[in-house]
């Protein structure tokens, strides 16, 4: 008892040993054991692999780089899963925009918590057994084919197309939710002013509520633009013989790492891109 | 804004349109769980249990539930004490590379999951395997850990940022000491939000499955793991259906008790 009261005197009088303290294991964790692993990860992109013994050399080369921008099969998929990336964040803008005004200016005040409930729970189930859903949706005799056969078409199949979707179901959510948040901060008094200066609906929405959202749009987009862009099982489960960034990546692994590891800088890549230009838009604070 | 009737319809129609998109394909893993054939086609010839029952008894589902809940419980416990503790520093103190600390918090769930895996699993084999650790269980949680602490740490310090120190100021003054402070007076103000992100760090996990490829070793299967592997056998396939209804079904429970919890920590905090 007396050591307890000591060491917490000790403590009170040395604010820099506890902040020492409270900081030892979460640094030791996650910059040793997490940044030291990407680190060496990242270094090893610089390695090459003895295409015999499929040993990894550790000389300084860039050759993997070099391969990278050179390969027409490596800038294909590079280009295709941007590509992917972007049309599942456009469409899930474009689905999300009128579900999110709906929830929050046109139904009732007294249903819209439930309905933001009802967004959020998709959020919680399983994210593979979300694909797999898409699967028994698009499968041979599936449900879309049944919706479809009275049009005279069958459903997309497997493949890009169905990739596309599952993907755009997936992040779904996570579109709605800021532009729900957004459209309900949106003041009503702003509304109000417009109306009375003479604007009708569509005018208001195109001067007063479209720029006021679109920042919450950039911040949603951040999320499906990365998420899609660094998916690899929907595309091995949905995407037939697609192949994205991270399906290179993960063929490249057993054989060669260093390749592997060249690969995963990619979307990194991107993704920092995307971001640095989403930031120009007012999104990282509306996140 | 003053919205036509027929916008209004446009919209109500649009968003019915989108909460279909949402929960159709849900609702149809629910109902194929019931299907009586092995095929995905729709409609069902008939709806039966038989399926559940089997999946009851299948052996490889309830052991991977069980390996799935262990690794949960063991990388929420971590990421518990982690994202508390950097909640702490970076409320309650300034010091250099605070701002870089909670950028690096966020970076294991930002980053594509891809290159977290590869990178922990090529650090697992060159440091633990020579000292005789293989990839199992144990490296499973360690990696699942390192993407969790965020979810703990953004409900803590979302909580120590509206509670300001005065508190324990107080209790100080009123002659407590450290200790006696937290027990009596901090953690009962960020009791509710670590349980709303343990709640969100055990979910997290439980979901998780490229992480987990890449850190378990040979043997150890979590469910997301069996259920993948298990997808392309048609002899599985409807044993795999009754577990994704399961999963489905228990999605619900975790909404529920966050929304319960607090109100703020359950919207923004998935990620």
């Amino acid at each position: 008892m007396v050591l307890l009261t000591r060491t917490a005197g000790a403590l009170h009088r040395r604010p820099r040993l506890r902040l020492s303290l409270l900081l030892a294991a979460p640094l030791l964790w996650l910059a040793v054991l997490y940044l030291g692993s990407l680190t060496v990860l990242f270094v090893s992109a610089f390695w090459t692999t003895n295409s015999f013994t499929s040993e990894v050399v550790k000389v300084w080369s860039t050759a993997n780089f070099r391969e990278l921008f050179t390969t027409p099969v490596f800038r294909q998929v590079i280009l295709r899963s941007v590509g992917v990336a972007l049309a599942v964040t456009v469409l899930c803008a474009v689905i999300a925009f009128p579900v999110a005004f709906y929830t929050a200016r046109v139904a009732r005040p007294r249903w819209r918590p439930l309905l933001v409930v009802a967004i959020l729970t998709p959020l919680w189930a399983s994210y593979l057994v979300k694909v797999y859903a898409w699967r028994l949706i698009l499968s041979e005799g599936g449900l879309a084919d049944w919706m479809l056969k009275p049009f005279g078409s069958s459903g997309p199949g497997f493949g890009l197309t169905a990739a596309v979707l599952t993907l755009t179901y997936l992040w779904l959510p996570y579109m709605i939710l800021p532009i729900h948040t957004a459209l309900e901060q949106l003041p009503g008094n702003l509304l109000d002013a417009s109306a009375d200066l003479g604007a009708r609906a569509g005018r208001t929405f195109r001067s007063v509520v479209l720029p006021m959202v679109l920042p919450s749009v950039a911040a949603g987009s951040i999320f499906t633009f990365s998420l899609s862009l660094g998916d690899y099982i929907t595309v091995q489960i949905v995407g037939g013989k697609t192949q994205l960034i991270g399906n290179l990546v993960y063929s490249n692994i057993e054989l060669n790492l260093p390749m592997a590891a060249a690969l995963g800088t990619v979307p990194v890549v991107v993704i920092v891109l995307y971001l640095l230009a989403m930031r120009r838009t007012g999104a990282l604070s509306s996140l | 804004m003053q919205l036509s009737r027929s916008a209004r319809i446009a919209l109500r129609v649009a968003a019915g349109f989108g909460f279909a998109v949402i929960y159709v394909p849900l609702l149809l893993v629910l109902v194929n769980s019931l299907n009586p054939d092995r095929s995905a086609s729709w409609p069902p010839p008939g709806l039966t249990l038989h399926w559940w029952s089997v999946a009851w008894e299948n052996s490889g589902a309830r052991e991977a539930l069980w390996v799935s809940v262990k690794a949960g419980l063991g990388a929420t416990a971590i990421a518990l004490v982690l994202g508390t503790l950097i909640a702490f520093a970076v409320a309650r103190y300034r010091f250099f590379g605070r701002e870089a600390l909670s950028f690096v918090v966020v970076l294991p769930i930002a980053l594509p999951g891809i290159v977290t895996g590869i990178a922990l699993n090529s650090a697992f084999s060159t440091v633990l395997e020579p000292l005789g650790v293989g990839l199992g269980l144990f490296t499973v949680v360690v990696g699942h850990a390192t993407f969790c602490i965020v979810v703990v740490f953004n409900n803590v310090v979302a909580r120590l940022r509206r509670t300001s120190g005065s508190y324990e100021e107080a209790a100080m003054d009123l002659g407590a000491n450290t200790f006696r402070a937290f027990v009596d007076v901090t953690f009962p103000l960020v009791r509710s939000a670590l349980l709303a992100g343990g709640l969100l760090a055990f979910a997290l996990s439980f979901d998780e499955i490229v992480v987990t490829t890449f850190t378990a070793g040979p043997g150890v299967e979590t469910l997301p793991i069996w259920i993948f592997n298990n997808m392309t056998r048609p002899q599985q396939a409807p044993v795999v259906n009754v577990v994704a209804a399961v999963l489905v079904l228990l999605s619900v429970l975790p909404i529920y008790g966050a929304q319960r919890l607090s109100a703020d920590t359950a919207t923004g905090s998935r990620v």
